[in-house]
């Protein structure tokens, strides 16, 4: 059980705990909590650039938080697959800090409504909105691949 | 902003986070296949949202108070940048190019215009 085909392809996605029938993770308060937990800090890192940064036509501190988001999910989420099964503490710390602080760190019904208020912009607006598409995927891409010069953990 | 609105804020982002998590579960158990459907639908539903509160406050239906909370807190944790790039990075590493192209610019183009929709709807009002 090396194979990394056999893990799933979604971040959220949760490995079976054969053994017991337990709720689905995301029906479990504990887990619930921990990803709000999670939101809660990554909102105020979010909110918090923003208030430092000043406020300009094209949005920079949302640019600039969904692009570090992406570099770092993708650095996390390759770390935990190389360390591993998704269990016990390595799921906490996906979901805390992955789902939770990252995920509420970065947003997208920012990026979507801020390229709609820069409508009389339109080039502007293409140039924003696309940018930080390709960029946040390259982002990402940077982070797996930066993940996976660290050697591999036990299986 | 008042700390208490900065506090109400992020307090409505870890909500968001939870909502985005128990959502994206629950479109999971009903799908199958590998494609992102549940972040998909929460950023989409998420953007026509924050459209929609950006327009109602535009329009001073809304406080700035409450769009800050409702809009950039709530929606602002209820969607995510960061797990649709993993995602759209993940087809790619699978080779599934047009699935990983379409999760990218489909998502964006019909984003941005359920954010306009949204927008265009709350601004009316």
């Amino acid at each position: 059980m090396t194979g990394r085909e056999e893990l799933p392809l979604d971040s959220d996605v949760e490995v079976e705990e054969s053994a017991n029938r337990l709720r689905p993770v995301h029906l479990r308060l504990r887990f619930v909590l921990l990803v709000a937990l999670g939101g809660v800090l990554g909102t105020a890192g979010r909110e918090g650039l923003a208030l430092l940064l000043p406020t300009t036509h094209v949005p920079w501190a949302t640019f600039t938080v969904n692009l570090v988001g992406a570099f770092v999910l993708g650095a996390l989420l390759e770390a935990l697959l190389r360390r591993g099964e998704d269990h016990a503490h390595r799921r906490a710390i996906r979901l805390s800090v992955g789902t939770g602080v990252l995920g509420g760190f970065t947003t997208y019904s920012s990026l979507a409504t801020d390229t709609v208020l820069l409508r009389d912009d339109p080039g502007t607006a293409l140039a924003y909105a696309l940018g930080t598409v390709v960029l946040g995927v390259l982002a990402t891409a940077a982070g797996v691949a930066v993940a996976s010069l660290v050697p591999e953990g036990e299986r | 902003m008042t700390p208490a609105l900065f506090v109400g804020l992020c307090l409505a982002g870890g909500v968001g986070a939870a909502l985005r998590f128990v959502v994206d579960g629950l479109v999971r158990e009903r799908t199958s296949g590998t494609y992102p459907v549940g972040t998909t639908l929460i950023n989409l539903s998420g953007s026509l949202l924050l459209g929609l509160v950006t327009g109602l406050a535009a329009s001073a239906v809304v406080s700035d108070d409450l769009r800050l909370v409702l809009g950039t807190g709530l929606l602002g944790g209820y969607t995510t940048f960061s797990t649709h790039c993993v995602e759209t990075v993940r087809l790619a590493q699978e080779r599934r190019w047009r699935a990983s192209t379409l999760n990218a610019l489909g998502t964006l183009v019909l984003g941005v215009a359920l954010a306009g929709l949204g927008y265009a709807l709350g601004s009316a009002g």
